[in-house]
């Protein structure tokens, strides 16, 4: 891990240090004002439901803790620690209204003609006495009926430099659109699906049909229900354009979004199972911010920004080096508290907790850097709670062996019948611990998510210290000679541990361990007693022979 | 021998030489814990009613208002706090400096009233014109929709951890009792929360969090041990299953002790050093939540989720059949036993 990170920081833009949460280090405030028209009102409904899509676009980008927060009843406020580049920018406000409409023509965007004499002359602008209603009823999407003579003639003025309007354009009717970077225009048929009615969406590396790679990425969208029947029904009547003829422009399908088409494909196939996919000039994040824009849905406005602008922290640097200080006289009373209770081998847990901590702190940097993760004043106490957790391991492991020394068994014995029970607890409960942690990362958002993250994984270090740290280390003190002779210093004194108190000539044979469990248990139940049958025990002495009671 | 020091103590409680009576005495143990979960509901109830809100939510959860003073050259976050406090002392703020120039103040709700006297206080604070300083109603940044997730997930991690455990353990007895020992603690923790009069903030909200997963932990790890106890002695304990369970509980208890203090002791430092020398709010919040539930987590283990466990499963005829062959083996003894010896 710590391998990794070098490598990270030495060839990557990786730190030694995890990056801070807004509140440690402050970020960029980002102030969202609604784009209304004409006497258009917000609404709370509206508002809170664009907080709601906001905050999961902006955690679907890693686990930062942003703040997306309501302000003055109209704009919203989003904090993100860090600074905030374009990209992260157009996520957070485009609306991502997706629109599937068909394709009744596409040309360049040339708004002039060049006549039989050569000449070049400006297509004229619609003017209002061209009709606008068609003059046959349009029976479909693709019917050319829609086209009318003022849409033929706006269409032909349109050049893709000036915004066409089209994400305002009535849903029920024709649009005249461009594409992405602005070369291709298209005249489109009304709204055959809304983006509403994708169920999920994901990027990926776009495959040919024989399921090669093309190196392309690509957005998949799954279609459910209405959605897809209606899909399908677009489909098998566009292809059939298509077989008809490959060159027409009416067997593509457009979709568009927020009023601009980013991909146009002609349908070379009937898609009935709804999981159509969509390729334009995506690069890896581009296509993977289209996925989450579509899959948390459209804002049901579209804002603008209002203001951006850098802010501080809104705990200072006193408060998270009073954290550290409060932390650090807390792991010092820990220290002392377990070199009280188990003499020489709570050095054990002490270095078994300085490995966890360093392991935590790699971990942190390494996330930091390849998964966005920031950590928070509450994340720097959920790692020092963590310390508990963590050190629970040890106590359960090294009350086992004591039990096991109690028994009467030799410490290299001990440890290894020790080791057997306290596996089993701790790989219980440091089970629902990751339970708790995987299941609240995968549902939660925020800083519940940030707190799930840090729980799962200090449990998973924590795991992986006590089995490949403090479990061989123990092992190796067993064979210590000081250590095995059981000297009061070691915290493993056989005589503390009353283990003499049933008699030298009781103590186990090491080979009788673990052989026949039936036995073992057995015999444990025997040496495990109740008050009441100690005096039972005592009672059938004293009833069996004369010799004198022991206590 | 007297003994004093844990080590010896914790014998005495292997062996069972000393043993204290968890599972026998759960009619006290249960009045005490139903008296405790009592006293925490009307806690937050009296405080409903006296002060109109049984907790104190933090601006996260409730929205607030905000100040915006700009053109201010010593941007200073505390002397804003104070600024804020001297109008209404009770109020907690957040306090950033935007950009260069500008200071963001967000304090909870405040009447239009305070709202114009805090502007005014901001404003000669840091002496700049009153109309340099703007303010705003916030909505939460903690939203129906964020608890609302949050809450989902909790509500499948429990049924989860209840199936899992109950595979684990092999009966769902234990994963019932491990549940209900759950809400005790979250009850409880929120009950002295109400009573510290401390704002219900995000952080406070992670610490409950965390203080679940502590009492789960708590409770499996001294399950693990009720079950070998139970199950590998089998037909031949020569013990009720109250006295295995009582004697589990023993066995662990200088486990449970030595955790809870490792546990505590940094959390109570945090507290004691966030509350008293920093004043920072975010270690105070969630260091206290998380000091009460792991003390409540640990005595609630020990007292309500062993003995409402024996509880739960001595009723079974199997068990109930064992328990009396191991009463009636013992009385016959214990009768040969004086008859003997007189």
């Amino acid at each position: 891990m710590f391998g990794g990170l070098a490598a990270g920081t030495m060839f990557g833009d990786a730190s030694w240090q995890p990056k801070l949460a807004l509140d440690l280090e402050g970020g960029t405030q980002i102030i969202l004002e609604p784009k209304l028209e004409g006497g258009q009102q917000v609404s709370s409904e509206q508002l809170n439901q664009a907080v709601s899509i906001i905050r999961q676009r902006v955690n679907a980008t890693g686990v930062t803790e942003a703040e997306v927060n309501t302000q003055g009843g109209r704009n919203i406020v989003v904090s993100i620690p860090g600074k905030v580049d374009e990209d992260t920018r157009k996520r957070i406000e485009s609306s991502a209204q997706l629109q599937f409409r068909s394709v009744l023509v596409a040309s360049a965007p040339t708004t002039t003609t060049t006549g039989e004499d050569g000449k070049e002359t400006p297509n004229p602008k619609p003017t209002d006495d061209l009709s606008k209603t068609p003059a046959t009823k349009p029976t479909d999407g693709s019917d050319l009926a829609w086209v009318t003579p003022y849409l033929s003639a706006e269409f032909l003025a349109t050049d893709c430099k000036t915004p066409t309007g089209a994400e305002n354009a009535p849903k029920d009717q024709p649009v005249v659109a461009c594409s992405d970077d602005g070369t291709v225009r298209y005249l489109l048929g009304p709204v055959e699906l809304n983006g509403d009615s994708i169920t999920d969406a994901s990027a990926g590396i776009k495959t040919t049909s024989s399921g090669a790679s093309t190196g392309e990425w690509a957005v998949n969208i799954t279609l459910a229900g209405k959605g897809k029947d209606a899909f399908t029904d677009v489909s098998k009547r566009l292809f059939k354009l298509y077989s008809a003829n490959p060159n027409d422009a009416r067997a593509a399908f457009a979709f568009v979004l927020d009023g601009k088409v980013i991909s146009a494909p002609v349908m070379q196939g009937v898609i009935t199972d709804g999981r159509p996919s969509i390729s334009g000039n995506f690069n890896e994040q581009s296509a993977k911010a289209l996925a989450d824009q579509l899959k948390y849905g459209a804002l049901p406005l579209s804002f603008g920004v209002q203001s951006s602008s850098e802010i501080s922290a809104t705990l200072g640097a006193t408060q998270l080096s009073g954290g550290m200080l409060a932390g650090l006289i807390g792991l010092i009373l820990v220290v002392i508290y377990t070199l009280f209770q188990y003499r020489l081998l709570g050095f054990v847990t002490i270095f078994s907790l300085v490995v966890a901590g360093a392991l935590t702190y790699a971990a942190l940097a390494l996330l930091s850097w390849g998964q966005g993760y920031r950590l928070s004043l509450a994340g720097v106490a959920g790692i020092i709670v963590a310390i508990g957790f963590t050190a629970d391991s040890f106590i359960v492991y090294f009350e086992r062996i004591r039990d096991e020394l109690r028994d009467g068994r030799g410490l290299e014995s001990a440890v290894e019948a020790g080791w057997k029970r306290a596996k089993r607890t701790i790989y219980a409960s440091k089970g629902v611990n990751l339970l708790a942690a995987v299941v609240l990362y995968l549902l939660a958002v925020g800083n519940v998510q940030g707190f799930a993250f840090t729980l799962g994984l200090t449990t998973v270090i924590d795991v992986i210290v006590v089995v490949l740290f403090t479990h061989p280390m123990l092992q190796l003190l067993a064979r210590n000679r000081f250590f095995a002779s059981g000297h009061p210093l070691t915290g493993l004194d056989p005589n503390a541990l009353g283990a003499i108190y049933r008699g030298r000539a009781q103590f186990r044979t090491p080979e009788m361990t673990g052989s026949k469990k039936a036995l073992g248990a057995s015999r444990e139940a025997q040496k495990r007693q109740t008050i009441a049958e100690r005096k039972l025990a005592e009672a059938q002495a004293a009833n069996g022979s004369t010799s004198s009671k022991e206590s | 021998m007297p003994s004093l020091n844990l080590t010896s103590f914790g014998n005495d409680l292997y062996t069972g030489k000393r043993s204290i009576n968890f599972v026998g005495r759960r009619k006290l143990w249960f009045t005490i814990a139903i008296l405790l979960v009592i006293g925490s509901i009307m806690v937050p109830v009296v405080r409903g009613i006296t002060t109109g809100a049984p907790f104190n939510f933090s601006i996260e959860f409730t929205g607030g208002s905000e100040f915006t003073v700009s053109g201010v050259t010593d941007a200073n976050q505390t002397k804003a706090a104070d600024a804020v406090s001297s109008v209404v002392p009770s109020a907690v703020s957040k306090v950033s400096e935007v950009g260069d120039h500008a200071i963001r103040v967000q304090t909870d709700q405040m009447t239009s009233d305070e709202s114009s006297q805090v502007a005014k206080a901001l404003a000669s604070t840091f002496k700049v014109n009153e109309s340099e300083v703007t303010s705003s109603f916030i909505g939460p940044s903690w939203g129906a929709d964020v608890s609302r997730q949050a809450l989902t997930g909790l509500v499948i991690f429990l049924v989860l951890t209840f199936i899992i455990m109950a595979l684990y353990f092999r009966t769902w007895k234990m994963s019932a009792a491990a549940i209900i020992a759950l809400v005790d603690v979250l009850v409880i923790t929120l009950g002295v929360y109400a009573l510290s009069g401390f704002q219900i903030s995000p952080a406070a909200v992670i610490g409950f969090l965390t203080i679940l997963g502590y009492s789960l932990y708590d409770t499996v790890v001294v399950f693990d041990k009720i079950r070998e106890n139970t199950t590998e002695a089998g037909e031949h304990s020569p013990r009720t299953f109250g006295e295995s369970v009582n004697l589990a509980v023993n066995q662990t208890l200088v486990r449970s002790i030595n955790t809870s203090v490792v546990a505590a002791l940094p959390v109570a430092s945090i507290l004691v050093i966030g509350d008293l020398f920093l004043g920072a709010e975010t270690l105070r919040d969630i260091s206290l939540s998380l000091l009460v539930g792991i003390l409540v987590a640990t005595y609630s283990t020990i007292f309500v989720a062993a003995p409402l466990y024996s509880l739960l499963r001595e009723k079974e005829p199997a068990i109930a059949k064992h328990d009396r062959k191991v009463l009636a083996d013992r009385e016959r003894a214990a009768v040969q036993g004086s008859t003997s010896e007189a």
